[in-house]
C-alpha cells in the first residue's frame, strides 16, 4: 500500500501549486503589445518574412555569367 | 478529514486561484490587440538544397550557431554534420545505438550530442586532435528514452526523457547536476530561453512547464492542449512559448501573462504536429505535421500564410538558422530540405 507515497506526492503538488499561484502576472494587453512591437522591430531583418535577394542568398547556386 | 482529503481540497483551491488570477489580467485577447494589423502576405519558400545521404527515417536536426552547418540524426544509426551551403557531409558519425530520437549542436560548434531508446545522451567531440570524431561522454541515468537534448555550453547540457524528468548534466564529470521532476507524462521536447536562464519542456501529460535552470524549480505550468505536446520552443523575444501537439494544434503562451494567447488551428488539419520553429522576428511559425507537410503561420493573426510541400513522408523535425536565412526540414523520407 503506497499511501505514504501518495501523501508525499500530494504534498509536493500543493507546494508546487503554491509557487505557481504566487507569481506576478502582467496584463495580456501589455504582453500582446510587447509581442507585436518585437515582431515589427525585427520584421525588416527577417529573411523568411521579407525575402532574400538572390545575390545575398547563400543557398542559391550562383550561376556564372556567360557572355556569348 | 484525512490528510489526503485536505491536500486534495487545497490543491483544488490553488488551481482555482490560478485560474482566477489569469482571468484577472486578461483585459484583452491577442486577437483583439492584433485586429488593426494586416496578415502577412503569402510566404512562398522554395527548396534550395536537398541533403541526401541518410538511409532511414530522420528524427532530428539542429543548426549550428554559424547558420551554415547542421547536424541530423537518423535511425540508420548515423549522425551527419552537413555543410548546408554545399550539401557536403562534413562528418558521418556511426552510433552505438541506431535508435536515435534527438541531436544537438553545441553553441561553440565543438560538440554534438544525441540519444534515444538507449536512454543515454552521448556527447561527441568534433574537434578532436587526430581528426577522428569520438564519443567524449555517455550521460547515463535516465530510466526512459531520451527525447530531446540541448547544450547550454561545452560543459552543460539539458536532456528530456520518457521517464518524465529533465536533467541538467555536467558534461566534464558525466553527472547529473539537477533533476527537474514534475511532469506526469513522458517529456517529449525542450527549448532553452534566449538568455539561457530558463528552459521549457512539453510532455505527454498535455502540459508545458517553465523551469529556472539555476534554482532547479518549476516556475509555471501551461495547460490547454488536449493531447501530447511533441514540440516546444521559445519565441525570439524570450517571453513567448510555442507548443505543437498531437491534438493537431499549436499554441502560443506568454510567460509574463502566464496564459495562452492564441491557438494555431484549422478544421482541415486533423493530424498531429511533430515539430516547430519560429522565424527570427517571431512573426512566422513553421510547423511540421504528420501529413507530410509543413504549415507556415502568421503568429499574430493565427492564419496560415504558406505551406512547405515536398517531402514524401512525415516531417519529423524543423529548424530555422540563427541568422534567420533559411529553414531546414527533416523527414521520415530520409531527406533534409533547406528552404527560403
Amino acid at each position: 500500500m503506497s499511501t505514504t507515497n501518495n501523501i508525499a506526492q500530494a504534498r509536493k503538488l500543493v507546494e508546487q501549486l503554491r509557487i505557481e499561484a504566487g507569481i506576478e502576472r502582467i496584463k495580456v494587453s501589455k504582453a500582446a503589445a510587447d509581442l507585436m512591437n518585437y515582431c515589427e522591430q525585427h520584421a525588416r531583418s527577417d529573411p523568411l518574412l521579407v525575402g532574400v535577394p538572390a545575390s545575398e542568398n547563400p543557398f542559391k547556386d550562383k550561376k556564372p555569367c556567360i557572355i556569348l | 478529514m484525512g490528510e489526503m482529503e485536505q491536500l486534495r481540497k487545497e490543491a483544488d483551491s490553488l488551481k482555482d486561484q490560478i485560474t482566477a488570477a489569469r482571468k484577472e489580467v486578461q483585459d484583452q485577447t491577442l486577437q483583439d490587440a492584433a485586429a488593426g494589423i494586416t496578415v502577412v502576405s503569402r510566404v512562398q519558400l522554395k527548396t534550395r538544397k536537398t541533403l541526401r545521404g541518410h538511409l532511414a527515417k530522420i528524427y532530428a536536426v539542429h543548426w549550428s550557431t554559424d547558420s551554415k552547418l547542421c547536424v541530423s540524426a537518423s535511425q540508420d544509426g548515423k549522425l551527419i554534420v552537413w555543410d548546408s551551403y554545399t550539401t557536403n557531409k562534413v562528418n558521418a558519425i556511426p552510433l552505438k545505438s541506431s535508435w536515435v530520437m534527438t541531436c544537438s549542436y553545441a553553441p561553440s560548434g565543438n560538440l554534438v550530442a544525441c540519444g534515444g531508446l538507449d536512454n543515454m545522451c552521448s556527447i561527441y567531440n568534433l574537434k578532436g586532435k587526430d581528426g577522428n570524431v569520438k564519443v567524449m561522454r555517455e550521460l547515463a541515468a535516465h530510466t526512459g528514452y531520451l527525447s530531446c537534448c540541448r547544450f547550454l555550453s561545452d560543459s552543460e547540457i539539458i536532456t528530456s526523457s520518457g521517464d518524465c524528468t529533465c536533467v541538467l548534466w555536467d558534461i566534464e564529470t558525466g553527472t547529473q547536476k539537477t533533476v527537474f521532476a514534475g511532469h506526469i507524462g513522458d517529456c517529449m521536447s525542450l527549448g532553452v530561453s534566449p538568455d539561457f536562464k530558463m528552459f521549457i519542456s512539453g510532455a505527454c501529460d498535455y502540459t508545458a512547464k517553465l523551469w529556472d535552470i539555476r534554482e532547479g524549480t518549476c516556475r509555471q505550468t501551461f495547460a490547454g492542449h488536449e493531447s501530447d505536446i511533441n514540440a516546444i520552443g521559445f519565441l525570439p523575444n524570450g517571453n513567448g512559448v510555442i507548443t505543437g501537439s498531437d491534438d493537431s494544434t499549436c499554441k502560443m503562451y506568454d510567460i509574463r501573462a502566464d496564459q495562452e494567447l492564441i491557438a494555431y488551428q484549422d478544421s482541415s488539419i486533423m493530424c498531429g504536429v511533430t515539430s516547430l520553429a519560429p522565424s527570427v522576428s517571431g512573426r512566422l511559425i513553421l510547423a511540421g505535421y504528420d501529413d507530410f507537410n509543413c504549415n507556415i503561420w502568421d503568429s499574430l493573426k493565427a492564419e496560415r500564410v504558406g505551406v512547405l510541400a515536398g517531402h514524401d513522408n512525415r516531417v519529423s523535425c524543423i529548424g530555422v538558422t540563427p541568422d534567420g536565412m533559411a529553414a531546414c526540414t527533416g523527414s521520415w523520407d530520409s531527406f533534409l530540405k533547406i528552404w527560403n
